[in-house]
């Protein structure tokens, strides 16, 4: 574990993002839907945090805040101590240096007209390298480090299989140094296979090149082998967070634990008792319950009912709501 | 016990004046009356092109080109196409990996199951419509009585996959094939789903061939599993036996290379996944005992025709 008492180099404080919803065009009765409702969470260097949950919890809106590409209703994000949104964010030119994203699928995220060599040129330029050998030795270096050959830079997408298209995504993310990788389900799209060997890279890249990673995600297999925090989503808010050996240890909250249960694991056939749902569910923090403390489907237009994350042990927090 | 179904030989290919091109090559598997068997493997390892084959849906220039089919004894590949459209859809139900493209957007979603009643079982349409509600009230899907004049889009994907099997098993087939009945789902729906069809299944006594990439719902549902890899069936076997010793190297190599809950070690000590891959390269020589040629040299398939020859 990291040493958690220096700054946090990502901190979303308090985010929330609303959209608007129904009604006629002009009309007043339009419901807003909470999309995320009340968000904290911090990044440390270094570090993988996962974010998990059902489509539609607001993960990826989340990780588009942080982007830059939504602007949040209300709350902050800071990095290094600074705020990047609102009146006194850095430009986009700054922002591009300090956050990158990879997406779920190749096939679709890469430019189908340009070569690799001009996608990776692009933003090179743009961020004033403009020596061609500079450019030529950069791309050369961000190639091998995917474990793509240079000569690779002159063919087009459609040229290279599902996994080289996932090395080309993640080459292009790196290759203005960002300090921050954003991985919206970087593997899902690929073959088992083909997914080992990206998450072995993804994983090698975080060491070599001291990454931080925040990882979305619903393959609950992935994310325990990549992460050092997991934080669960649920309509909005974060009902469970902790280390990765306590979220899948000792998973709390119901939600998190229905989740986990009804993972497809290979592995019950072999160990039928190692089941998550085998174990008895623990209680609530004293003084509090759950929230929510069923898991249906709640109102997502109505404002989320107060409650808080209580501490259950250090580190590992849980949705609650005080008796 | 004759088995319900039963592959041999099966080759499927693309025919050609110097020696067919195939695809599949020599797939033989049984299942048995009520038996969930899966076939797993990654894309383009022939799973679904087998499937396709059984119910005779493969498109040209692709076809059977060896082999033999036998369901409940009788060879498929002798029937006429009127017979076969007889079989397919009555005897033998497929459900798709994508509701929203195997469904039909401008028909309700109860007219779609009553079809089947008509078509197959000689139903009046207002009869089938009745039947239409039972089917959906079977498949869970709530308030069914209304639901039945809704149509696909208005429906979410675990409910339109809930239609499909409500389509799949409304004459009460003896086999349904479902290929990745719950790929586009979520895990929760997936969840949901998975369990509908083993429970309606189970209850009915209907085997079930299931085609999934995804090792865990392979093992949460069948008996018995069949691993593919390039056009050929490396391993069958029970599932707690492959899962528990896996002899194929490649049924290692996919066991190795999946991320498993519970399978990372210890902080710091994070184990590697295995590359398969690197694996097959460096393994050929071992691969060559089990008919396996290393994976970049079964790109071209003109190399694999001359090799099959």
């Amino acid at each position: 574990m990291k040493d958690m008492a220096t700054a946090p180099l990502l901190d979303i404080r308090d985010l929330h993002v609303h959209f608007p919803v129904g009604g006629q065009f002009l009309s007043r009765n339009k419901r807003t839907l909470h999309a995320v409702a009340g968000v904290n969470l911090s990044l440390a260097e270094g570090e993988c945090l996962s974010i998990v949950g059902e489509s539609g919890c607001g993960k990826s809106t989340t990780a588009l805040a942080v982007m830059g590409l939504q602007e949040p209703t209300s709350g902050d994000i800071l990095f290094e101590g600074g705020s990047i949104i609102g009146a006194d964010a850095p430009d986009r030119m700054a922002r591009a240096r300090i956050a990158q994203m990879v997406f779920q699928d190749p096939y679709a995220s890469l430019n189908p007209r340009q070569t690799v060599w001009r996608s990776l040129a692009a933003p090179l330029r743009l961020h004033g390298t403009t020596a061609k050998s500079e450019i030529e030795d950069r791309i050369a270096d961000i190639l091998q480090k995917v474990d793509l050959r240079p000569e690779h830079a002159a063919r087009y997408p459609h040229e290279f299989s599902g996994g080289q298209r996932q090395r080309i995504g993640i080459a292009r993310a790196l290759i203005l140094n960002p300090r921050i990788l954003m991985l919206d389900e970087p593997v899902s799209a690929l073959d088992v296979s083909v997914r080992a060997q990206i998450i072995n890279l993804l994983l090698d890249l975080q060491e070599e090149l001291s990454l931080s990673f925040v990882m979305i995600s619903h393959d609950l297999g992935v994310v325990e082998h990549m992460s050092d925090r997991v934080a669960v989503m649920y309509f909005g808010q974060i009902v469970e967070l902790g280390p990765w050996s306590a979220i899948f240890a000792n998973p709390t909250h119901p939600y998190t634990r229905k989740l986990i249960a009804t993972i497809p694991d290979p592995d019950t056939v072999l160990h039928p008792d190692r089941k998550v749902t085998a174990h008895a569910a623990p209680e609530p923090p004293e003084g509090y319950r759950f929230h929510p403390e069923t898991v249906g489907r709640p109102d997502v237009y109505a404002a989320p009912e107060p409650s808080e994350l209580v501490e259950i042990e250090p580190g590992h927090f849980i949705r609650a709501q005080r008796r | 016990m004759t088995p319900l179904l039963e592959l041999k030989g099966l080759h499927v290919g693309i025919p050609a004046r110097r020696g067919n091109v195939d695809i599949v090559t020599d797939v033989g598997f049984s299942i048995l009356e009520g038996e969930a068997f899966g076939l797993v493997g990654e894309s383009g390892s022939g799973k679904s092109l087998t499937a396709l084959s059984l119910i005779r849906l493969l498109k040209k220039p692709l076809k059977v080109t060896a082999g033999q089919i036998l369901f409940k004894g009788e060879d498929l590949r002798a029937l006429s196409d009127r017979e076969m459209r007889k079989l397919r859809g009555a005897r033998i139900a497929m459900i798709f990996q994508e509701p929203m493209t195997a469904l039909n957007p401008l028909k309700t979603v109860g007219r779609q199951i009553a079809e089947m009643f008509v078509l197959h079982q000689g139903k009046s349409w207002a009869e089938a419509e009745r039947l239409a509600i039972g089917a959906l009230a079977d498949v869970q899907v709530p308030a069914p009585e209304e639901r039945v004049r809704a149509y696909p889009f208005q429906m979410s994907g675990g409910m339109r996959q809930r239609v499909m099997i409500a389509i799949a098993l409304a004459c009460d087939p003896d086999l349904l094939i479902a290929d990745e009945p719950t790929t586009a789902l979520d895990v929760t729906v997936q969840d949901e789903v998975l369990k509908l069809i083993a429970q309606l299944c189970s209850a009915r006594g209907t085997a079930v061939l299931l085609i999934s990439h995804d090792l865990g719902v392979i093992a949460n549902m069948c008996q018995r599993v069949g691993v593919m890899y390039s056009g050929r069936l490396v391993e069958e076997r029970d599932t707690y036996d492959i899962f528990a010793d896996p002899q194929h190297p490649y049924t290692k190599g996919l066991l190795g290379a999946l991320p498993r809950l519970g399978s990372r070690h210890g902080e710091g000590g994070r184990q590697r996944l295995v590359d398969i891959d690197s694996l097959i390269t460096d393994k050929a020589s071992l691969l060559q005992e089990f008919y396996h040629e290393p994976r970049h040299k079964i790109r071209d398939p003109r190399v694999r025709a001359g090799g099959a020859a």
